[in-house]
């Protein structure tokens, strides 16, 4: 396994952005090892928590040098107790950090044309890929989604680290009214994009692994699954993905992912809120019968 | 001053430290180490093992709760033979003593399981074997085997035959039940060495947006020091026993919402010789290494030399 530090990070800056929240804490190993994909594992809660489990973000960015000698960037969506405590947190605050975690995104050999897309916060960390995959020579046109446009995030970073961006909102109160998918092929046939990374709701992501396939490029999504350790440890964050040997396994998305080929994804078990053991999985017969 | 020697008897086993990780909270070794040496725990207990792979239950399998959480993970796995051959042979090399945490459907499996484990060739890092008898996360729920002496019995029975004489046994009890001292005296009169406790309590929570169980799987086990004071109880009721002498005398492996060092003493002033790190881990993956330090320090701090003088201690204080 990758290696991993554990800081006890102080928050240098907390701001507004729409919907969200961005923090910066002070965290050089994590800045220093970190790649675009991989996430964090955040305490919240403070001394004695009531909130036991870890939160996982997404890195936004990271700048391994610097005023602070290392600092990682994280959106976070107040939602619920743990994310409200975080965005609560002052400057100067500390809390614990475990990072990075997770598979980055793969990195194509060729400068081929990329396609990036983002639902909601889920955005978050494609900012920093497209710097990435420029500065190996790709194309990469960007294609951001949200329900509302509160609830789009990076608009305007998109438009200085992306060769093109389109906007789509549920509502249309900003760019296309409609979901990314609507607008995805045009945007692949345009660049020959060979790969599509995407990161935001399951929903989202099967939906821009049929359009990938369909126009012939690879797709690269980044689940957000819920975690409890993020660590690899309590095996909550669990879903069904096919290995090279064809086989599918309930696989641990803290450490198998949260990057995974959307091609290899068993996107038929996902279904209202939840995701079914697929009846041909490795093991699922040892739980019919007990 | 000398150093306060921590050593605990696990009934024939010396560990050189009483702290342990809990079963299903750090898998098996390879992602914990990268935080905490798995050699430098006192035990390091394995997520239980059944005869087959599991692919475990549908998700959501986690929800959390106000200080602890609830999981129906349904005992995923590699199966025995994968254990041996990959799991239990990494641990050895690390330098781990290994308590294995081992499941069947039925007593019979357990045996199999049992069996398959005493003939790997790694079996010499083996420093016992934890009976699972009390996983809520098996189909037939409520029907846990640890709810019933007499299908416990049978369990630990037909496990014990399967093992070297040397090899400590230890049956992990589960909480829900009206008396814990009769499932105890039960499975230490079958064959068990010792005594884990607890595992965790079934549950409910409910999705108030949905309106429905936040679970797939409905019920799971609640864990986390929520359920501390639970874990305290019963280590107490059954310390209580051996003490009275209405049960043999037995070593008590303590478990249940330990996060400090100081949870942990809880547990041992109320009988456990030694203590499991679960759900903290969690919360913070040196959780394991931060109750031992906590622990030894108290330990010291309080004047004594030796752990072991503390184990059951509360008891001549009531």
């Amino acid at each position: 396994m990758s290696d991993v530090a554990q800081e006890c990070a102080e928050l240098v800056a907390s701001r507004r952005v729409g919907a969200y929240h961005h923090l910066t804490f002070v965290a050089p190993g994590i800045a220093k090892l970190a790649r675009p994909g991989q996430f964090v594992a955040v305490a919240v809660g403070g001394e004695e928590p009531a909130t036991l489990l870890r939160r996982c973000f997404s890195l936004h960015k990271v700048s391994p040098a610097g005023a602070h000698r290392g600092t990682v960037d994280l959106v976070v969506s107040a939602v619920g107790a743990g994310t409200r405590w975080l965005t609560a947190l002052r400057t100067h605050d500390r809390t614990d950090v475990v990072g990075p975690l997770g598979r980055p995104f793969p990195l194509p050999k060729e400068p081929v044309a990329t396609v990036l897309v983002g639902g909601g916060y889920g955005s978050a960390p494609l900012f920093w890929l497209a710097d990435t995959l420029r500065s190996r020579g790709c194309r990469v046109d960007m294609v951001l989604g949200a329900a509302t446009e509160e609830r789009l995030f990076g608009a305007v970073e998109a438009r200085r680290s992306a060769d093109s961006v389109v906007v789509t909102t549920d509502d249309g109160s900003v760019g296309h009214r409609g979901w990314v998918s609507d607008v995805l092929p045009a945007v692949i046939t345009h660049s020959r994009a060979a790969v599509v990374y995407a990161c935001g709701p399951m929903g989202m992501l099967r939906s821009v692994t049929e359009v990938a396939a369909e126009h012939g490029a690879v797709a690269q999504v980044a689940v957000e699954e819920s975690m409890a350790c993020g660590v690899g440890v309590c095996m909550t964050c669990v879903m069904p993905v096919r290995g090279n040997d064809g086989a599918t396994r309930m696989v641990r998305s803290c450490v198998e992912g949260p990057v995974f080929r959307g091609d290899r994804v068993r996107w038929d078990a996902f279904a209202d809120g939840r995701c079914l053991v697929p009846e041909d999985a490795v093991g699922a017969a040892a739980m019919r019968a007990h | 001053m000398a150093p306060v020697d921590l050593s605990t008897d696990l009934g024939g086993v010396v560990l050189p430290n009483p702290v342990m990780t809990a079963s299903g909270c750090a898998a098996n070794g390879r992602e914990l180490h990268r935080f905490v040496d798995v050699a430098s725990l006192g035990a390091f207990v394995t997520k239980t093992v059944m005869s087959q792979p599991r692919s475990g239950r549908p998700t959501p399998r986690m929800a959390e709760t106000p200080s602890g959480m609830l999981n129906s993970i349904g005992l995923q796995g590699p199966g025995i033979r994968a254990f041996c051959e990959e799991d239990l042979p990494w641990l050895r090399e690390h330098g781990a003593r290994v308590l294995v945490s081992i499941a069947g459907g039925t007593a019979g499996e357990f045996a199999d399981v049992a069996a398959h484990l005493a003939a790997s060739p790694a079996y010499d890092c083996v420093a016992g074997v934890e009976v699972n008898i009390s996983c809520p996360n098996v189909a037939n729920r409520g029907q846990v085997f640890a709810c019933n002496p007499e299908a416990s019995a049978k369990v630990l029975t037909l496990v014990r035959e399967r093992l070297p004489s040397g090899t400590p046994l230890f049956a992990k009890l589960s909480p829900d039940v009206t008396d814990i001292v009769e499932i105890a005296a039960s499975v230490l009169g079958s064959g068990a060495t010792g005594l884990t406790m607890i595992n965790t309590l079934l549950g409910v929570v409910i999705d108030t947006e949905r309106l429905r169980p936040q679970l797939a799987a409905v019920t799971g086990g609640l864990s986390g020091p929520a359920v501390r004071a639970v874990a305290v109880r019963a280590v107490w009721q059954v310390h209580a026993a051996m003490r009275a002498g209405t049960l043999p005398e037995a070593p008590i492996i303590g478990v249940g919402g330990v996060r400090t060092g100081a949870d942990a003493l809880e547990l041992v002033a109320a009988g456990a010789c030694a203590v499991q790190v679960g759900t903290a881990t969690f919360h913070d993956p040196t959780a394991p290494r931060l109750a031992l330090d906590g622990l030894a320090g108290l330990v010291a701090a309080h004047g004594f030399d030796r752990f072991a003088d503390v184990v059951g201690i509360a008891h001549e204080r009531t």
